[in-house]
């Protein structure tokens, strides 16, 4: 006896894995900018249901998840998108109400529950938040109210080929990063070789699984089972490769308050209502039912909280990774920046020089690219013409990077161009030089010295904006530094780290152009 | 009158305003001519209808046998005999900021006439010598006093070796020594029997300098004829109101 099911639950939760898990990460639907809105939406009713209910007695319970997660987890209902449903909204209702409040629903990013439960955003955080000792470090965790597994999805053909993680030396594995699925992966590559793809959200690793971008996907069985129903297409490995748990997160300080709030849970337990929702769901089953006896079974108690992890210990093991992502960065941006060049010198002189017709289309190129999110040419040209081009993750990138700032160069470039006096082109006529001549050897170099001092601008903004190329599973330095700042639970040196590496890079080239561009001017 | 420039009833329009209503004009190899008349006459409007930099809606230009026609500007491969007879200075110099004084001059032999760098360079800097700016040779235009910036400009048009050159307001900026050391390079041209026609309203400097003097007034030509003849005894308005005020910039 006296051992809490918490305890049990940190144990199991230290089998899993030898080095420290990963927060599960955002669930987000591929229809991002469609949760976009809804997420408008839940604030605004947010917003008015917590006005109707301060004129009640008790403060309404403000309870935090990521409506982009998706069934069974947190949804936007279909009927009505101002509200959501799914088990975790569920749950959270049960809670509320236990403690006699009433529910609000909070929308946060699921990256970011964590930190804003500690901030006060909500009161608690729930949305498939996956146990772990470092949570219960940090904060206040409830009893795990669902027992998950990960299990390893493959194509049909490969069923009886790749039957557990260590089958997959070489191959590419996704996951949702952030995870405690990324985790075991990672520590799957240091024995076996595998290749871990980390994806923002959890429905493309399985369309580019039977897209055969990649060759497996490791993953909890619910979101497994739920994509084998939507698409199919893979079979699901009978053996799980762990067993994990769904939590809710509370502030460090509210212990009491997860306290009266895992007294509910229980009894909900207890009683079958909580059974009754995973029914509703489809994520019961006979283990689950196992599980709730075994949590029964035991008494209730509170939780020491287990010792801090050591951070110095993470940073080791962190900068070379945060070396390699930033390495990433800074290749990924030259190339994308050349293409960029390249393109937008070709399209500035087809919009100075060209055919009118011609002129048109590449105004409409101009106009599109920048009228538009990159994100969602990143998206487009990954996951969108995966049907007819199946392109690699990181050149795709660089395609998308340096095609949307080909588009900015191009108006450097035109406006450079159109700025060079008429004097000067007249004066290249007069000594018998060529159109061709007069733009390759007077208005191409002298628009070139104009367009420095922006070039280097929109080179600077492109360093930054390559942290975009994360939702096509590129890992670069922002995505591997939100990675290492979950794990320490901590912004702060993460955040210096990633910023100086930016500035490392910025800088210099800001100084070597203003060099130039000094040069060049008093020549 | 063979190996000069001929302009016969040149008439230039902008959509229904007539600029130019019948111009003739002749320069002969040797000749120095001023073109003169009030600020928008139209002085630019030939000098630059002449360097086909703009199109004329009616008569002819020849140069040295190398005939223009009104109606559109040909393409510029077509032009390649006249860029190769008529040279131009343009009134701000119109220098390729980018480059050094002898890059500038060595542009055209090298890339339009296809010269080794070797020999463009060494006419370039004999050019630059003649005109006393070749201690400036690796200076960029931005560093060179207006005097300078005008002689770097005479080289590099001089230096495809035209028949005719045309310059475009060159005594504007310039104070009363420079005007006079400008004026004995251009007899020094001319005496290489080259032909120069010099846009101006610098009654002094046309007086010194040229041989003939053309008088513009109202799109049409009022006045031409030897320089001393012309600029003692007027027999035109315009030509009295040119003498009367010097530097007087009306509008237009």
């Amino acid at each position: 006896m006296g051992r809490t099911p918490v305890r049990e639950r940190n144990s199991s939760a230290g089998l899993l894995s030898a080095t420290p898990l990963r927060i599960s990460a955002s669930r987000c639907s591929a229809r991002w900018w469609l949760a976009l809105v809804a997420a408008a939406l839940f604030a605004t009713s947010a917003h008015l249901a917590s006005a109707q209910a301060s004129a009640a007695a008790k403060p309404p319970f403000r309870w935090g998840g990521d409506a982009e997660g998706g069934a069974p987890f947190v949804e936007a209902d279909p009927a009505d998108p101002s509200k959501v449903r799914g088990f975790d909204v569920e749950i959270a209702e049960m809670i509320a109400r236990g403690l006699g409040r009433e529910p609000v629903f909070v929308q946060v990013a699921w990256a970011s529950i964590e930190q804003s439960v500690e901030r006060g955003d909500f009161e608690v955080g729930m949305s498939g938040v996956e146990d772990r000792p470092e949570l219960r470090a940090r904060h206040s965790v409830s009893i795990p109210y669902y027992e998950f597994h990960e299990v390893l999805a493959v194509r049909p053909g490969d069923r009886n080929r790749f039957r557990r993680l260590s089958d997959l030396a070489g191959r590419r594995v996704a996951t949702l990063g952030q995870t405690m699925a990324y985790q075991m992966l990672v520590d799957e590559q240091a024995r076996s070789g595998l290749i871990p793809i980390s994806y923002d959200d959890d429905v493309h690793p399985y369309s580019d699984l039977v897209a055969g971008r990649v060759d497996a996907v490791l993953l909890d069985n619910v979101i497994a089972e739920r994509s084998l129903r939507r698409t199919g297409g893979f079979v699901i490995q009978p053996e799980p490769a762990a067993t994990g748990h769904y939590v809710a997160v509370f502030a460090r300080a509210d212990a009491a308050l997860r306290d009266s709030a895992n007294a509910v849970l229980r009894a909900r337990m207890a009683d079958g209502s909580l059974e009754r929702t995973f029914r509703r769901w489809g994520v019961w089953n006979d283990g689950e039912a196992a599980y709730f006896r075994r949590v029964l079974a035991q008494a209730p108690a509170t939780d020491a909280a287990a010792p801090a992890p050591a951070s110095n210990r993470a940073l080791r093991t962190y900068l070379p990774a945060l070396a390699r992502a930033a390495g990433v960065t800074l290749v990924l941006s030259c190339l994308a920046m050349a293409l960029a060049v390249t393109i937008g010198i070709l399209v500035a002189a087809g919009r100075v020089y060209g055919h009118p017709l011609l002129r048109a289309l590449l105004t409409v190129y101009v106009e599109v690219m920048r009228g538009t999110p990159v994100l969602l040419q990143l998206f487009v040209i990954y996951y969108g013409l995966s049907g007819v081009v199946r392109l690699p993750a990181f050149f795709a990138a660089v395609l998308g990077l340096g095609l949307n700032y080909a588009a900015y160069e191009s108006e450097i470039y035109r406006a450079a161009l159109e700025a060079i006096p008429r004097a000067q082109l007249e004066a290249g006529r007069t000594l018998g030089l060529s159109e061709g001549q007069i733009l390759r050897l007077v208005r191409g170099p002298q628009a070139l010295r104009l367009a420095l001092a922006p070039m280097t601008n929109d080179f600077v903004a492109l360093l930054k904006d390559s942290s975009l190329v994360s939702v096509i599973t590129v890992v670069e330095l922002t995505k591997q530094t939100a990675i290492y700042a979950t794990n320490v639970g901590s912004w702060v040196v993460p955040g210096i780290i990633c910023a100086g590496l930016y500035l490392l890079f910025s800088l210099p080239l800001s100084r070597f152009a203003r060099r130039l561009e000094r040069r060049w001017s008093l020549a | 009158m063979s190996g000069g420039l001929a302009v016969t009833g040149l008439r230039v329009a902008h959509g229904k305003r007539e600029i130019l209503r019948g111009v003739d004009l002749r320069v002969a190899p040797g000749e120095v001519c001023a073109l003169m008349g009030a600020s928008g006459a139209g002085k630019s409007t030939v000098l630059r209808s002449i360097a086909a930099l703009q199109p004329f809606s009616g008569g002819a230009i020849e140069v040295d046998g190398f005939a223009l026609r009104p109606g559109p500007l040909p393409r510029e491969s077509r032009l390649k005999g006249l860029r190769r007879k008529v040279g131009m200075v343009f009134q701000a110099h119109a220098l390729f900021e980018h480059l050094t004084a002898l890059e500038n001059v060595m542009l055209a032999p090298v890339h339009a006439l296809g010269w080794t760098r070797a020999k463009a360079r060494e006419t370039a800097m004999a050019l630059l010598d003649e005109l006393g700016v070749s201690h400036r040779a690796t200076a960029y235009p931005r560093a060179l006093s207006g005097g300078e910036s005008q002689r770097v400009a005479i080289a590099r048009a001089l230096a495809p070796d035209p028949l005719m050159l045309l310059m475009d307001e060159p005594t504007a900026a310039l104070d009363p020594a420079r005007r006079g050391a400008l004026g004995e390079t251009l007899r020094e041209l001319a005496g290489q029997g080259r032909g120069l026609l010099i846009s101006t309203h610098d009654v002094d400097f046309a007086r010194a300098v040229c041989d003939r003097v053309a008088v513009l007034a109202e799109g049409t030509m009022v006045e031409l004829g030897p320089a001393e003849e012309v600029l003692a005894r007027p027999s035109h308005a315009a030509t009295r109101e040119l003498l009367r005020g010097p530097e007087r910039s009306p509008a237009g």
